[in-house]
């Protein structure tokens, strides 16, 4: 195993999810509209009822649709990464996951691969969200717009390797409407990508508690602030923690030996 | 020399059910070695092992010297696989295909060119290679699929049941192709199928039963094995419940 040859895989892998993202419009037109509907309806309509008070990285008074905005970032990469779950899943019903997997790589650095071509495409989604949301006035400094991008990268692969995990325990494609019941809607509802963490304290401790234990809430703080030019440190080490957390466990749920794959199975 | 494929000993088992029970054979090189058995004697649990898909908990499995457990990388690098179900991308083209895989075994833009278009040649599939896959047939399918599995000049091909579902004339060409390259390239070939048609009189026979070989050897050695004068009688007197060899 040589750099070149992680080099070029790593590539062909990237370059195939690219282009399959590029030829499946209806996906990347789906995973714009469902943040634009919270965007231009939900948020809309919720402006009057939610007010929110100054508090960091917000130096003033804000709309409902500028607090939201961070949260549908998050909204897109966390779909995102239950998409690329659902595409391994997919992938290894149909067979073509077998290809990838015998090939003479190690399968940590083949998941990594495969993470990152999540991760470079979540990207472009979120600048595409980030441009027309600039067109409807939500428009954060522009360093903001380099300053996320580290972040959008670590929040890419922190959703994306728990999407990963799920994919290693997902037997047939249609338990995963499961992981919409009961992993994408509690993370997200139950984090500050709507409310911010005092509002949720007011109506329950026991929410407020779940929300900031919630990787998916310090993701969302992280990209909210790195939209403003500042750095939230807390967040930075919950999120790099979750995704190793979440790496891990997916290795180890890949790894033919110790993998819930042959377990599944029963083999002994 | 090194066996291509050397397989010791191996056993496997789902739940306490024995899948492959104590298996041995080699595959060298020049060798077509075709797999025979019924449904549920194994043949998928032995690719899936061989390929490293599931990890060899008792015995040993060798690629050309390699331990397929041990030395996995070395050992897979070395190996080309048709598997039963297809693994083509549907929504890219040929080509896109093959330059996919040429990348996962590490080869750069003008080798995996001039390879893609030796083996899409081979098989009379250039001309196709910027179609998507979806739009051939299945017979042309498996060729890609087989011309993807050359990309890389394996020294072991295994073929797990590649003509099931085609039409006479697309196997005959698959199965014709491939005793070519034993023949032409001494490529070593473990083949498992269920048409006996596709044996060759130079092919050596491996006929699994209930995760055991019940024989092995060249189609005039398991005749006499089997004191039987063809190869479906040998089968059946071989894979009937409670046979004994």
């Amino acid at each position: 195993m040589s750099f070149l040859h992680c080099w070029r895989a790593m590539w062909g892998i990237i370059g195939r999810e690219l282009w399959r993202f590029i030829k499946q419009r209806e996906r990347f037109i789906s995973a714009l509209v469902r943040p634009l509907i919270w965007l231009f309806v939900f948020a809309a309509g919720f402006r009057a009822a939610l007010g929110i008070a100054i508090t960091p990285p917000y130096e003033t008074y804000i709309l409902y649709e500028v607090y939201i905005t961070p949260g549908l970032v998050g909204m897109i990469q966390l779909f995102n990464g239950m998409q690329s779950s659902l595409s391994m899943v997919y992938d290894r019903e149909m067979g073509s996951m077998r290809i990838l997997m015998v090939c003479p790589l190690p399968r940590w650095f083949l998941l990594m691969s495969k993470l990152i071509a999540g991760v470079a495409v979540s990207v472009l989604q979120v600048y595409v969200f980030l441009a027309i949301a600039w067109g409807y006035d939500i428009r954060p400094p522009w360093q903001g717009y380099l300053w996320v991008l580290p972040a959008l990268i670590l929040v890419g692969l922190m959703l994306g390797a728990l999407g990963l995990l799920l994919s290693s325990f997902i037997k047939q494609l249609e338990n995963f409407a499961g992981v919409m019941n009961f992993v994408i809607f509690p993370m997200f509802f139950m984090s500050t990508a709507l409310y911010p963490l005092w509002k949720i304290q007011e109506s329950s401790m026991l929410l407020h508690t779940l929300a900031l234990y919630n990787p998916f809430s310090q993701a969302v703080e992280l990209i909210r602030f790195a939209l403003y030019g500042q750095f939230n440190q807390t967040a930075f080490v919950y999120t790099l923690v979750a995704f190793i957390i979440f790496m891990s466990a997916a290795i180890l749920g890949y790894n033919p030996s110790k993998g819930i794959e042959t377990r599944k199975k029963g083999a002994e | 020399m090194t066996a291509a494929l050397a397989v010791a000993d191996v056993s496997f088992a789902y739940s306490g059910k024995k899948a492959l029970d104590g298996l041995s054979f080699t595959v060298n090189a020049g060798d077509c070695t075709i797999l025979l058995g019924p449904n549920g004697a194994g043949k998928s649990t032995l690719f899936a092992l061989i390929t490293r898909l599931y990890d060899t908990r008792s015995g040993s499995i060798q690629l050309c010297g390699f331990n397929i457990k041990k030395q996995s990388l070395q050992a897979l690098s070395r190996l080309g696989v048709v598997f039963q179900q297809p693994t083509l991308d549907m929504d890219l083209t040929v080509q896109q295909n093959l330059r996919y895989h040429a990348a996962l075994h590490g080869m750069g833009g003008r080798l995996a060119k001039l390879r893609i278009q030796e083996e899409l040649e081979r098989f009379g599939m250039y001309e196709r290679r910027s179609e998507a896959v979806r739009q051939l047939n299945g017979g042309h399918r498996r060729r890609v699929e087989i011309a993807r599995a050359l990309l890389h000049k394996p020294t072991l091909l295994l073929l797990d049941e590649p003509t099931v579902g085609l039409d006479v004339p697309s196997r005959q060409v698959i199965v014709e192709h491939v005793h070519e390259l034993v023949k032409q390239q001494q490529m070593a070939v473990l083949w498992a199928t269920h048409t006996f048609d596709e044996v060759y009189p130079a092919d050596r026979l491996l006929i699994l039963h209930k995760g055991q070989i019940k024989a092995q050897g060249s189609l005039p050695e398991v005749l006499t094995q089997t004191t039987t004068t063809t190869l479906h009688a040998a089968f059946a007197a071989l894979t009937q419940n409670g046979a004994r060899v």
